[in-house]
């Protein structure tokens, strides 16, 4: 599934300064029932944004009006555990085009380029700096700049370059996928196919 | 540079299909399993693209994340579970692809049931919708959990595009103590590296302790390589691999198993080839673990106490959230904890050798009163093992009773829920914050542990148990 093309994103963002931030966290194992990519975004962190009753956690970011933006601004190694893609659903369909973080676990960053997330990893220092201005001033602009692969803090102009590779690049640029890759080579794959061992 | 190749090395660099510049690496995958959770909006992406499946012979189709453990033969009463197990069998069904369901004799856990039948074999890359995937390393097989996109991928080109992680050899040398078990010896490495020691490496466990281990045990070891962040970790096959895997449904025989053989005989890590890291510990460290926060990084020794937070490295913040999460307190002893529930079971712990060390510690006692036990068996193959070596009636004896195979409580997807607040001690790999239900309590430890709680209805030292039988 192709998604939305992504270059220039300038937005404010959703502070979760937690370390360790798990897929059991970012969707529970017992809303993966679904057999459509369809609304994971209302389960998102559904155990801290929601009580048992179903009645909201005030004390959660996602429920302080305070806060909003399509930027996800997590802790180390976010995306810790499982290798459910429900969670980087659950994280696109709320409406984040973007996670920040100082670390990610592989398999999530690896999920979140797949579906059109753009995870965006930057030094300990200044993930840092991003949490503090955010919480001097929630309103704080963030942009993120996939073709020069900057991250900047508007107000600031305080900046940090990203790695992401070339060929992952090109693909958020133009809203490609691997499946379309893939699907482009199949004769080499079943030629190749002929000579392994197993 | 070095023509010497690790293990590693030798199974990734032979299934890469071409290397895209500046990119990954198109990695040809021998061998597909897929479950009922992670699969259908894969299948829908290839009904989408009108893509089609280009090897159907080499996935396989197995339920069981989302299965009871109790009456298996009635239909399952969640519509929402019954929906995904019924978009699984017709998915394989249309596409040509193994499909063993529930109430199928073969069904059971995916990552017990492909090293059962032979499926799992040495110098394979084998991939699955699921992160525990890791399991299949323990064959010197390249295994690792993929997500939606790539399931999709692999149905439709059998290949995934990755690039080629760093190398890591992670050595354990020496004797295990008395009552040390493979998954000590995991949680423990763990615990060392954190769970995010391990990001962006593929382990290689080498030395006297892995040597030594049985099949099942390496599967416990690489299963759990995952909760360190490793994309995956493997074991070079010998002539324990080679004896586990003769034999079995899928293997080659004949003229193909003689193939098979020389290929396997040349998997190891050539001497003087490099790693990326390399990490040695010594087994007589390691003693009986037990965890105590929510990460499967928060275990230590089941004799010590819970670390103060100014002694770690990591926020402080985030420490005191996760022992405010457990209602525990720095300094605390864990022995002597009263607990709630017991789970033995999952793809890490879930093997008959699991089961045979839980009965060796019940046999002759009685299950506390204040403890729900669940214990779950991988497979069918697993279930008539334990009855068949007459577990099943040293365990009734004890009052425990046998459920039908699945994930289970691991993940809580089923209605094998731990109720909020309550205490569980369970032989699976996450102790995430409701990972067992909403607001469950999870101390993560081995089936000796697990066995020493049900019978004691706290936190004990099986050596202290165990010491009794001897």
């Amino acid at each position: 599934m192709a998604y939305d093309k992504f270059e220039i994103l300038n937005s404010t963002a959703v502070p979760l300064p937690i370390e360790n931030v798990d897929t059991d966290q970012i969707i529970p194992a017992r809303f993966l029932k679904a057999t459509e990519r369809k609304g994971f975004g209302d389960n998102l962190f559904r155990d801290w944004r929601y009580n048992g009753d179903d009645t909201p956690k005030s004390d959660f970011v996602l429920n302080n009006p305070t806060y909003s933006g399509k930027i996800l601004v997590g802790g180390k190694n976010f995306g810790s555990g499982s290798s459910r893609e429900h969670a980087a659903w659950a994280v696109y369909d709320y409406g984040f085009r973007c996670v920040i973080s100082s670390f990610f676990a592989d398999i999530f960053k690896g999920n979140c380029l797949n579906i059109g997330v753009l995870p965006v990893q930057v030094s300990p220092e200044f993930a840092a700096k991003i949490f503090a201005a955010i919480e001097a001033d929630p309103k704080t602009e963030i942009s993120v700049n996939l073709p020069e692969q900057t991250v900047t803090l508007v107000k600031t102009g305080e900046s940090e370059s990203f790695d992401i590779n070339g060929y992952k690049k090109q693909n958020m640029l133009n809203g490609f996928d691997d499946i379309d890759y893939l699907n482009n080579i199949k004769s080499e794959i079943s030629e190749f196919a002929k000579e392994l061992p197993l | 540079m070095s023509t010497k190749k690790t293990l590693f090395d030798k199974v990734w660099d032979s299934h890469v299909v071409k290397h895209v510049e500046d990119g990954p690496d198109v990695l040809f995958i021998d061998r597909h399993l897929v479950h009922e959770v992670t699969s259908p909006v894969a299948f829908l992406g290839i009904k989408n693209r009108k893509s089609g499946v280009l090897f159907p012979n080499k996935t396989f189709a197995t339920a069981d994340h989302n299965t009871p453990t109790i009456n298996q033969h009635l239909p399952v009463a969640d519509p929402l579970s019954a929906n995904q197990l019924k978009a699984l069998e017709e998915n394989a069904k249309e596409y040509g692809i193994s499909h063993w369901g529930l109430g199928h004799e073969k069904n059971g856990i995916v990552h017990v049931v492909g090293p059962e039948y032979g499926i799992t074999q040495p110098g394979a890359t084998i991939v699955c919708g699921d992160s525990h995937t890791s399991t299949h390393g323990a064959f010197g097989a390249i295994a690792f959990g993929i997500g939606t996109s790539e399931v999709e991928m692999v149905l439709s080109t059998q290949c995934i595009m990755q690039p080629k992680p760093k190398k890591m050899r992670i050595n354990v040398e020496g004797e295990l103590n008395f009552g040390v078990t493979p998954k000590d010896v995991a949680l423990y490495i763990i615990s060392q590296l954190t769970t995010s020691g391990a990001t962006g490496y593929f382990v290689e466990y080498a030395g006297d302790v892995f040597e030594n281990m049985t099949m099942e045990g390496r599967m416990t070891v690489c299963n759990l390589s995952i909760e360190m962040g490793a994309r995956g970790g493997m074991i070079a096959p010998d002539e324990k691999t080679f004896e586990y895997v003769k034999g079995r449904e899928f293997t080659p025989t004949g003229a193909a198993w003689d193939k098979a053989m020389a290929y396997w005989k040349t998997l190891k890590t050539d001497k003087g080839a490099e790693f990326d890291k390399e990490l040695t510990f010594s087994a007589s460290d390691i003693e009986p673990m037990i965890t105590y926060g929510t990460n499967p990084g928060m275990g230590m020794g089941i004799s010590k106490s819970i670390p103060n937070a100014e002694d770690l490295e990591g926020g402080v913040a985030t420490y005191k959230k996760s022992l405010g999460y457990m209602a525990f307190n720095e300094g605390e002893d864990m022995i002597g904890k009263p607990i709630d529930f017991v789970f033995i079971g999952s793809c890490t712990n879930g093997r008959i050798e699991d089961f045979r060390a839980f009965t060796s510690i019940v046999k002759g006692r009685k299950k506390a009163d204040n403890v729900t036990a669940w214990l779950v068996p991988g497979s069918h193959k697993v279930e008539s093992a334990i009855k068949e070596e007459g577990l099943l009636d040293i365990l009734t004896e004890a009052g425990f009773e046998l459920r039908e195979p699945g994930c289970s409580a691991c993940l809580a997807m089923n209605d094998d829920k731990v109720p909020a607040g309550k205490l569980a001690v369970s032989t699976s790999n996450r102790n995430f914050e409701g990972r067992q239900g909403p607001g469950s309590r999870t101390l993560l430890a081995s089936p000796l542990v697990a066995a020493a709680a049900a019978v004691t209805g706290k936190v004990t030292d099986p050596r202290e148990l165990m010491k009794e039988l001897a």
